[in-house]
This record gives C-alpha cells, sequence and structure tokens, in this order.
C-alpha cells in the first residue's frame, strides 16, 4: 500500500481551528498517559487540575486570569515575530529586563512614590516595554544586519538577563540580603480585585489585576495592526517570502529590526504588570517560565491574536493546575506535547493523504 | 603561571567534552538538512536517565548507554514529525526540547543529591601524565574525554571520507538531487537525526556522570544551545566545532578561576561573578557575529563552502509537482 | 544516419501516469533503438518529461509496461532504471553545488567504495571524462561551472554508470547557440558509440536537423510520428504538436515611438561574488518600444534588472525613468513613477505564495488608501482580471502557491501591465515553463502594453522570443551592449555570435 501527498487545496479557518481543537485532545490525552506512567491517576489529576485552576468558583478562575496576563502578552509578541519568520524564543529575557526596568523606575527613582499612581504606572509600563524592546532589538539588529541566528541570540540574551536580574535581586537591590528589592511605593501597584473588597466583600482574597484590561486591548490593538493595517500585511509578506518583500520595495533589516522590536516591547510590558500586579517587587524566580510557555502558546494561536488568547487562558490553567500534580515536570511535558501535536496535526491540514491503487501490469 | 593555564586547559577540555558531543551530533543532524532544537532537552534527558541507570544498576556505562538510547528515541520523534510528516522543524525541536527537559526533570526528581553513583572512570596514562602541559591536558583525563578525542578524527573521515558521508553532504545541499541518484533522503535523515539525539544523550550522561558529575535540575545550563551555535560558528565542520566545543569549555572554566585570582581588585568583587557568568552565553553571541562576518567575507569570494547546507530547514517531499 | 538494430531496444507500450485529476500520459507507445537520436517533440505539458521519467524510474507508470532489450522492466527507482542502463540528463540539473565534479559522479555511481579518496577518484573521473571527449574538470566545484560544462557533468554521470538508452530533457534550453552546436557534435559522437538518444525538446528547427526519428505527443498522447523529419516540414510538425493549422508568424504592428522612457548612462553593477556584472552599460528605450536583451546566462542581465528596478546598487552611472532622474531612488519610489517588474521567480519573488490571488494582484496597490488596508473594493477588479486573462483559479481567495505555473505568471502579469500605470516594464523570461497557449497569452499582453505606449525591456532564455517580440534588439556580452539592431536585421546564428563575444563591433561598449 502506497501513500500519495497531495497539498490540499483551500484550508478553511474552521477546519484550522477544528484541527487544533484536535490536537489538544490529544495532547491531554498524551499527557494523560504520561501521568499514568508516572504513577499517577490520570483522571485524578486532571479533575485536580480543572478545579483547581477552573471549576473552582471564583478564586481559581482569578488564579488563571493572573497566570493568563504575561502569557497573553508574551505570545502576542511571540506570534508577531513568528510570522515575520523571526523565531524569538527568548521572551523569557525581555520579560525580565522589562521587570527590571519597572523596578527601577517604582523603587530607585525617587519621586515614584509621591506622584499619583496612573502616572507612576505609565512611566512604569513606558520604561520595560522600551527595556524588553530594545533586548529583543539586540538580536534582531544581528539579525538584520549579520544575518545572526536569532533563535540562538534570543536565548543566549535570556540567560545574560537572568544572570543580570539576580546581580540586582542578590546583591545591588537586595533588600536585607533576601533575593528581593524593597516593596514598592503604593502608587506602583497595579489595582487588583480584591482592593474592592471593602466595597464588595464577594472580592476578597482575587487576586486578578487591572493587567487583564491591558491584556486584552494589545490583543486588540495586534488584531488591528495585522489585519486591517498596511503595515501587517506587509509584515505578511515579509514572512511568507523575503524575496517578495524585497520585491515590492520593502527594506527586510528595517522590518525585521522593527518586529522584533514590538515583540520584545510587548514582553517587557507583561514583566511590569507581573512586579506590579502581582509581587509588587522584584524577587528571584518570580517567572515560571512564561516567556517560554509563550512559544508554545503562540503556536497553539496560529499566530492569531484571539487564539493566542484562547491558548494563553488554556496554558494558565495547566500552570495554575500543575501545583496540584507532582512530579514538577509534568507540566513542561505537557507544553511539549501540545506543541507536537500541533505541528503533527499540521500535516492533516496540509495535505491530504490517498491511498495509491497497485498498478496493475498489462 | 604555567599551573594555571595547565588546568585552564585541562579542564577546558573536559568541561568541552559534553559540548564537542552535542556539537558532533548537531553537525551530523544538519548536514542532513534537519534542525535539532531539542538538543537541551535531550541533553538533559540522558543526563537524568544515565545518572538513573548507573544509580540502579552500579554500572556506569550502562548509563552512558541507555542515555543515549533515550535521547536517540526522542530525536527519532522528532525525525518522524519532521521528516515523514513535512512538519515544522523549529517548532518540533522546541516541543521536543520542552519535553525532554520536563522528562528529565521528572525522573531527576529523586535523584538531587545522591552521591555515591557509580562514575566513569579517570584515566592516568602513567609516566605521561607527568608532562607539563601536555601531560594533565591530554593523559589525564577522564574516559569520556578520550572517546571524545576518538570521535573527532572519526566524525571527520566519515563526513570527508567515507561514502555515506559523501551522501549525507548531497542530502543535505540538495535532497532533490539525492533523490533522483536513488539516495533515500528520508532513511538519511531518520539516521543522522537519531544519531544526533544518541550523541546529544552522551553529552548529558558525560556531564552527570563524570564531568560535574551528579544530577542537578537544569544542570546543562544552556550547553545544549550553544552547541547549536558552535555548529555555525564551526561551519558544519567537525574539526572547527570541536575547536570552538574546547574554548568554550575554558571559557567556562574560565569565572571559577578568575574568582580565586586574589591580585586584582577587581576580582576581589562578590558581585563580579554574575557578570562573568554571563561570559559563555555573550561569547556564544559574539561567535556567531564573527562566524556571520566570515561568511559574508566568503560570500565575495568562494561561497560555495562556507555556509549551512543549502536545504536545512526545508522538508523534502519526493514526487511534488514542481510548478 | 539510420538506426541499424533490429529488435528496438526500448518498446514502451500503453503507459499511463495520472496525477491527482490530471492525466498526464494516456496509453503513450514508443520504440527506440540504439544508435538513434529520437525526438520527442511537443508542447510544455504535452505529457513528453512524464513520459521519460517513468523510463527513467522516476514516476511509476499507473497502466501500461516497459520493455529493455526484449525484458519486461519495472523500475521503482531511478536506480533500476539505471540498472537496465536507463539514464535520465535532467533539464534542472540534479548536480549538488557544493560538491565537485568527481564527487557528484561518484555520487551517481552504482557501487560506491567505502573509503573515499580525492586524489583517485578524481583520476578516474577525469580519465573517463577524457575517453568520452566530454570537455570537464573533475576536481572543479559544480558551482563554479557554466551551465555547458554542468550539462556534460551531468551527462558524464549517467555514460559512467553505463547508460545505454539516454534521455535528455530539453537540453538546449540554457545553452547559447554556440554551446548547442558543441552538444550536437557530442551527442553525434555518442550515438555513433551506440547509445540510443532520447531528445526532449520543443524546438522544431533542433529537432528536424538533430534526430533521426520524431514522435510528437499532445495532451499526454502520442500523435505522429515521422522517420525522417528533414523531411517535414517546420508547419506539419507544429500542426501535430497542436493540432491544428499554426501559422509560426507572429502578428506584430509597426511601433509608433514615444520619448525616451527609460535610459541606462554608463552603468556599473556588481554581482553577488563582488565582480562587475555590468561594465559601463548604455541603452535607452522608448514608449511604445520593446527592446530585448540577447546574451547567455550570466553576462549580467539579471543584475541589470535588478539594478533599474532598484533592487540593486549601481556603482555608477545613471538611471532615467520618466524623465525624472532615478539613480538613487528606492524601489517603491520607481513603482510609484512607473516602472514595474516581472521577475525571473514566479513562485517567490513575483507573488508571495501563501497570500491569496488577490493580495498578490493588490502587491502594488495595496497603500493607495493610506495607512489602512482594504482590499475589498479591488475584489471586482481582481474578478475582471482573472476573467479577461484566463486564469485557472477557484477565485480571489485561493492561495497562489496552488496555481500552475502558467496561472501564477498570468496572475504577476495582470499586476504588472496595468495600462495607464505601467510606463516601462522589465521582463525576464516571462514564458519560461509554460506551455504553448499560456506561451501564446503572455507574449500577446507584453506586446499589448507595448501598444499602449509602455516602454519594455525583454531578457528571455528563448532567442527565438527574444526575435519574435522584439523591436530592436540589444546582445549583451560580459556586461555590456555591444551590438543593436532592428528587428530582422540579424539571423539567429550571427546575434549567437555576438552573444559569445565574437565579432567585436568597431565602436564597441555604447549603444543607442
Amino acid at each position: 500500500m502506497r501513500l500519495e501527498l497531495r497539498p490540499r487545496l483551500y484550508v478553511s479557518p474552521a477546519r484550522s481551528a477544528l484541527s487544533t481543537a484536535a490536537s489538544v485532545v490529544v495532547a491531554l490525552v498524551l499527557g494523560g498517559l504520561l501521568l499514568w506512567a508516572a504513577g499517577v491517576d490520570p483522571l485524578a489529576a486532571y479533575r485536580a487540575i480543572f478545579d483547581a485552576s477552573l471549576l473552582g468558583g471564583a478564586y481559581a478562575l482569578s488564579d488563571t486570569t493572573v497566570k493568563t496576563i504575561p502569557l497573553l502578552l508574551c505570545g502576542l509578541g511571540c506570534a508577531l515575530a513568528f510570522r515575520a519568520r523571526l523565531w524569538n524564543v527568548g521572551a523569557e529575557g525581555q520579560l525580565l529586563l522589562g521587570a527590571w526596568a519597572a523596578t527601577g523606575v517604582a523603587s530607585f527613582w525617587l519621586p515614584a512614590a509621591s506622584l499619583p499612581s496612573p502616572l507612576v504606572l505609565l512611566l512604569m509600563g513606558i520604561a520595560a516595554v522600551v527595556a524588553g524592546a530594545l533586548w529583543a532589538g539586540i538580536a534582531g539588529a544581528l539579525r538584520a544586519h549579520l544575518e545572526v541566528n536569532e533563535i540562538i541570540s534570543t536565548l543566549m540574551l535570556v540567560y545574560v538577563a537572568q544572570k543580570l536580574i539576580n546581580y540586582f535581586v542578590f546583591g545591588a537591590w537586595s533588600e536585607g540580603g533576601f533575593p528581593l528589592t524593597p516593596l514598592f511605593p503604593e502608587s506602583a501597584h497595579l489595582p487588583r480585585l480584591a482592593d474592592w473588597a471593602e466595597r464588595f466583600p464577594s472580592l476578597s482574597g482575587l487576586t486578578a489585576h487591572l493587567g487583564i484590561v491591558v491584556g486584552l486591548l494589545a490583543c486588540g490593538l495586534v488584531w488591528l495592526l495585522l489585519k486591517r493595517s498596511v503595515w501587517g500585511f506587509e509584515l505578511r509578506v515579509l514572512g511568507d517570502s523575503p524575496p517578495a518583500a524585497r520585491y515590492i520595495g520593502l527594506s527586510v533589516p528595517r522590518r525585521m529590526l522593527a518586529t522584533m522590536l514590538i515583540s520584545g516591547g510587548l514582553a517587557g510590558l507583561a514583566g511590569m504588570l507581573e512586579v506590579a500586579g502581582v509581587v509588587h517587587r522584584l524577587q528571584d524566580r518570580f517567572s515560571p517560565g512564561y516567556g517560554f510557555v509563550a512559544i508554545a502558546v503562540a503556536w497553539l494561536g496560529r499566530l492569531n491574536p484571539w487564539g493566542v488568547l484562547l491558548g494563553a487562558f488554556l496554558f494558565a490553567a495547566l500552570l495554575v493546575g500543575a501545583k496540584e500534580v507532582q512530579p514538577g515536570g509534568i507540566s513542561m511535558m505537557l507544553q511539549g506535547v501540545v506543541m507536537l501535536t500541533v505541528v503533527a496535526g499540521d500535516f492533516l491540514l496540509r495535505y491530504e493523504v490517498r491511498r495509491l491503487e497497485e498498478r496493475t501490469g498489462a | 603561571m604555567l599551573r594555571f593555564v595547565e588546568n585552564l586547559i585541562a579542564a577546558g577540555v573536559a568541561r568541552g567534552t559534553p559540548l564537542l558531543f552535542a556539537t558532533l551530533g548537531e553537525v551530523f543532524a544538519e548536514r542532513a538538512g534537519v534542525l535539532n532544537l531539542g538538543v537541551e532537552g535531550m541533553m538533559l534527558l540522558g543526563a537524568a536517565s544515565g545518572f538513573g541507570v548507573a544509580h540502579l544498576s552500579g554500572s556506569a556505562a550502562l548509563g552512558l548507554l541507555c542515555a543515549m538510547g533515550a535521547a536517540a528515541l526522542l530525536a527519532l520523534v522528532h525525525a518522524g514529525v519532521t521528516v515523514s510528516l513535512a512538519g515544522d522543524q523549529v517548532v518540533s525541536g522546541l516541543g521536543l526540547g520542552f519535553f525532554g527537559g520536563g522528562l528529565a526533570s521528572v525522573l531527576g526528581a529523586d535523584l538531587v543529591g545522591l552521591a555515591d553513583v557509580p562514575r566513569l572512570p579517570t584515566l592516568e596514562l602513567g609516566g605521561l601524565s607527568r608532562v607539563p602541559l601536555l601531560g594533565p591536558v591530554v593523559f589525564s583525563q577522564n574516559l569520556v574525554v578520550y572517546l571524545g578525542f576518538a570521535l573527532l578524527p572519526l566524525a571527520w573521515l566519515y563526513l570527508f571520507r567515507t561514502r555515506w558521508g559523501l551522501r549525507l553532504r548531497a542530502v543535505g545541499e540538495s535532497p532533490a538531487a539525492a533523490d533522483a541518484l536513488g539516495i533515500g533522503v528520508a532513511r538519511m535523515r531518520y539516521a543522522h537525526v537519531a544519531l544526533g539525539g544518541a550523541l546529544a544523550g552522551l553529552a548529558g550522561a558525560s556531564l552527570s556522570l563524570a564531568v560535574t558529575p551528579g544530577w542537578v535540575d537544569g544542570m546543562t545550563a544552556g550547553q545544549g544551545w550553544i552547541a547549536v551555535g558552535l555548529v555555525i560558528f564551526g561551519g558544519w565542520n567537525p574539526l572547527r566545532a570541536a575547536l570552538g566545543a574546547y574554548l568554550f569549555g575554558a571559557i567556562r572554566r574560565l569565572p571559577l578561576d578568575l574568582q580565586g585570582v586574589q591580585s586584582l581588585p577587581l576580582f576581589r568583587n562578590p558581585n563580579l561573578g554574575y557578570f562573568l557568568d554571563m561570559l559563555p552565553y555573550l561569547f556564544t553571541i559574539g561567535v556567531l557575529v564573527f562566524a556571520g562576518a566570515t561568511r559574508r567575507r566568503a560570500r565575495a569570494g568562494r561561497p560555495a563552502r562556507a555556509g549551512a547546507p543549502a536545504a536545512l530547514g526545508q522538508p523534502f517531499i519526493r514526487g511534488e509537482r514542481g510548478r | 544516419m539510420s538506426g541499424e538494430a533490429d529488435t528496438p531496444k526500448v518498446r514502451l507500450r500503453g503507459l499511463s501516469k495520472r496525477f491527482g485529476e490530471l492525466l498526464a500520459v494516456d496509453a503513450a507507445d514508443l520504440e527506440l533503438r540504439g544508435r538513434e537520436i529520437h525526438a520527442l517533440l511537443g508542447e510544455n505539458g504535452a505529457g513528453k518529461s512524464t513520459l521519460m521519467s517513468m523510463l527513467a524510474g522516476l514516476y511509476r507508470p499507473d497502466g501500461g509496461t516497459i520493455e529493455v532489450d526484449g525484458r519486461r522492466c519495472s523500475f521503482q527507482s531511478p536506480r533500476d532504471a539505471m540498472a537496465a542502463s536507463v539514464g535520465m540528463v535532467h533539464q534542472h540539473f540534479m548536480l549538488v553545488p557544493t560538491l565537485t565534479v568527481w564527487e557528484n559522479v561518484l555520487l551517481g555511481a552504482e557501487r560506491l567504495p567505502w573509503v573515499v579518496r580525492p586524489g583517485q577518484a578524481a583520476l578516474e573521473v577525469q580519465r573517463a571524462a577524457d575517453d568520452l571527449g566530454l570537455r570537464v574538470d573533475a576536481r572543479a566545484l559544480v558551482s563554479d561551472l557554466g551551465v555547458g560544462e554542468q550539462q556534460r557533468v551531468e551527462i558524464l554521470r549517467v555514460l559512467m554508470r553505463g547508460a545505454r538508452v539516454m534521455i535528455l530533457d530539453e537540453p538546449t534550453a540554457v545553452l547559447s547557440p554556440g554551446e548547442s552546436e558543441a552538444l550536437f557534435v557530442t551527442l553525434r559522437a555518442l550515438c555513433e558509440q551506440g547509445c540510443a538518444l532520447v531528445l526532449i525538446s520543443h524546438k522544431l528547427e533542433e529537432v528536424r536537423r538533430l534526430a533521426h526519428r520524431v514522435t510528437v505527443m499532445r495532451r499526454g498522447r502520442v500523435v505522429g510520428s515521422f522517420d525522417a523529419p528533414r523531411a517535414v516540414t517546420a508547419e506539419d510538425l507544429a500542426a501535430a504538436m497542436v493540432g491544428r493549422e499554426v501559422s509560426l508568424e507572429l502578428q506584430r504592428e509597426v511601433p509608433a515611438l514615444g520619448d525616451v522612457r527609460l535610459g541606462l548612462s554608463r552603468l556599473q553593477v556588481r554581482s553577488d561574488r563582488g565582480l562587475a556584472a555590468v561594465n559601463d552599460l548604455s541603452l535607452e528605450v522608448r514608449g511604445g518600444e520593446l527592446v530585448g536583451l540577447a546574451g547567455v546566462a550570466g553576462n549580467g542581465q539579471v543584475e541589470l534588472m535588478e539594478a533599474v528596478a532598484g533592487l540593486r546598487r549601481a556603482e555608477a552611472g545613471e538611471v532615467l525613468l520618466c524623465g525624472a532622474a532615478a539613480t538613487r531612488l528606492s524601489a517603491r519610489q520607481r513603482i510609484a513613477l512607473g516602472l514595474r517588474y516581472v521577475p525571473e521567480d514566479r513562485t517567490h519573488t513575483g507573488t508571495a505564495p501563501s497570500l491569496s490571488v488577490l493580495e498578490n494582484l493588490a502587491l502594488r496597490r495595496y497603500r493607495d488608501r493610506g495607512r489602512w488596508l482594504r482590499l475589498a473594493p479591488l475584489e471586482a477588479h481582481c474578478r475582471r482580471q482573472i476573467e479577461r486573462l484566463n486564469i485557472a483559479t477557484s477565485g480571489p481567495d485561493q492561495a497562489a502557491r496552488l496555481l500552475s505555473g502558467g496561472n501564477l505568471q498570468k496572475l504577476v502579469l495582470a499586476r504588472e501591465l496595468e495600462p495607464e500605470r505601467a510606463r516601462v516594464i522589465l521582463a525576464l523570461h516571462p514564458t519560461r515553463g509554460l506551455d504553448a497557449r499560456a506561451t501564446a497569452q503572455v507574449r500577446q499582453l507584453l506586446l499589448d502594453a507595448r501598444g499602449d505606449g509602455a516602454a519594455i525591456l525583454l531578457w528571455s532564455e528563448d532567442l527565438d522570443e527574444v526575435l519574435a517580440l522584439s523591436d530592436r534588439v540589444a546582445v549583451m556580452h560580459a556586461g555590456r551592449i555591444v551590438r543593436v539592431v532592428r528587428h530582422g536585421e540579424a539571423d539567429l546564428a550571427t546575434i549567437g555570435r555576438w552573444m559569445t563575444g565574437g565579432d567585436p563591433a568597431p565602436e564597441a561598449g555604447h549603444a543607442t
């Protein structure tokens, strides 16, 4: 029996979404097998995961929302870069730099404590975006002008960023020798649902913060950019075929750089929202690898902003629930499985597999 | 002073050996046209599984073999997705890397801090090891280092002096031509991706059973990624790649040695450590910049041999009607 | 000379091949004899290459039988075909550019030694080449070789495997007239030695000159066989190819010349390798005029076109576009002045493969409405173009990569040849790989644009095409224009000589 591959003539968005959903289901099934092999009851584990993240009432949803925010923003940044065939896998580093810059503004810029909160937060946001953008921009410039492989350069910069943060958190900015910086002044705290607990007692203890609004706004803006703007169209051409982009008069190096800057800026913003909304200081390991998970999120969302939103939510749920599951590395394995099933599933989207009839010799 | 240099080079060679294995493995995979970005995860898997098997079985050698097998299996999945299913090589590699890393973490959860796990032996070649400079470097090393010394010329000979190496190079440059000549492109790709995985596993096991030794979650600290960079630096040539690997081994060692140097006030700053830790990663970037610059200059002259295998990263589908 | 052997060396009976819905070859019969050059003639898409690919083991037939030397054969791969001494030299060479000649030849060998010894291997290959009378340097890197030499490497490889039946797929497509002559000499010599040669071609004159027998294919079927092609007129052969009466004359009106739309003055452009590709080149093209470049590939044509289009920097010299000094202008600015460019690569440069037909059509117009993208108004226009140019597509939403070569090219032309906007058109190999009908359409479109007053600069490897379409032919050699002649002033042979540097003109270097 011989198989023949034929490229599919047209793939409807519906089919694509269905295929993605199916891939996720397959991934979860495979994940269940893994859990079973690890000696954990898969059904109980998944139950626990879903309870903790989605079904357990307001707390669960709030926790999941908190984790969705950085995944969403980093995911948007990754998706944008991937569309231009720029493999920005260093979102984690850009996130760290953004957090660092925001911390610098919040804790070490003297006027910060006395200025009104919206202004401080805005300045922190700007600093974070700039820091993240520049961090990604290094890799972008190296790729655009020196053809340095951006996968490696962005990744190396993640390690450098981690060491840099370590220096500040353990050393220069450390409070009392502990691996954390001083608590931010009130003006640098992102409002969270729990802040209104006096007025609405049901909101007490809910840590979901304003970052979600920022995230959703960013989602909409990215969508607008990609679908409706000339720049987004040109990005698509660039990602599809760099020779065609040159042919229509685009400067490929400049576009690459610009894309990396935006991508890094989004990740940097994610970092700021994490430190301003969740921990209110810069501390060791405040990110469980959001920037890396975001790669899977972007891919799962098919590089489409709303898909990324859904993917971010799903992975956030997994991250929240993962605390319920031992041993620890399972969530990372699951990430990998999801990426693999989506890539493998792509095959069925792009090609039709037909069976060749055996040739009849005359 | 001589001591310092001796130690540095000897340690560099030792620390560079895992990098060497990983880099050589990736050279083979990429020469076949397949980019494998899961090297880091495969190394971690090799390290954890090798350590674990050595602990359970009491034999470090068995651990080594199992490490290679486990990583090769993972690599076969990558080959399946990218060769047979024509999937995107970047995402597949990254996904497998995550998977391997997570799996290593799970397997190694109970292995952290275990001390009395059998290791691979260090061999001192008698009188030769007392020769200044060369002695400690070449004649007084761990078994894996000797393995590396042996593998290096073998890899070069394979690639440039055997018929399989010739076919491999053809497959990576022009799979269509190779296919028309009757070379099984898919088979070559599967085989060399698996080989790359096995070598990555070997690299990881060398870490946990010889160089470091022990198991800590994430102990490869990005060496898998450095290996991918070294392939580019080495121009997809085993010898140049080896040079890079040993150089890097020395660089990773350098911070430790420098921190002990009390003479310069700079070196006494306790915070220096953080910045010295950045060195290997910054160097990798530097190395890539250098490689890119040389490639541009080479393009002006003889473009042919200086670059990546032309078909790297592209799936090959036989019999697709070209347009 | 006619074939000697009594029994045919190769007999194909009722061979068929289907690709999806397309029946590429339909019950074809063919006989090949030793010491004979057998031409397989037909338009692009007639099935010639597919038929021969089945004989060469690249495709598995869906029906019919193959007999070699009286034995039934079933080839699973090119290797099996080689074992039956059938080899194929492809139009797109199956050579690995980064390897040397001897390495490439060795790759094709039946059994490679385990250990490869460069010195020895190179010597063996060189000796074999010399024995067969093929001029090749065994140690050279394939990417350093010219096209003619690369072809000789392919032939060498096939012969060293012991091929007695050799199929050549459009061998002269990439050769200059001089190189083609050299090839014919080689082929006749090989024929003398006993080989059965198959020449796949769509060039009537070539077939008539070289072949002992001709088989004509049309739409996958064998429609005729002629024993002495020289006795048959070109018109008869063409009629068999196309299926109806064919006039080989193109309708051209006398041009009504406008002012100079494209002025190139002492242009210097470097190639990717840093060498001077365009060397002190001057040329003028007026509105309503089609100037064709005649030249062997690699003499700076591509670099010239890219420099004019703004995609490559000119080291020196001036470019004048519609009266404006354009040397310093970017590609985009030149597009705004009315420059259009039909590139050599229609699949990845001329179109973005994953983008839809509509989006590709809009590639010159998408910025018209400012920062926000609004393609919907262009949809009606898109449908009209699809209709007018007969582009076979499921609609404006289909991804460009799914269009066949001819239709893709028509899409590119629909975009580039817009009547009022296209004032200067650069066209590179516009009919490469297209079947006769699409070719005729494309040529007519170019002539129509010329009739509308556009200035066209054309370069095509098909010299016949250049001669047929051009008002003036500018012969390009070593980066400069060596001669310019008007339509009909010089014949193929003369131009061929000029193309390879012969007969230098008294005032060589500058031409209007």
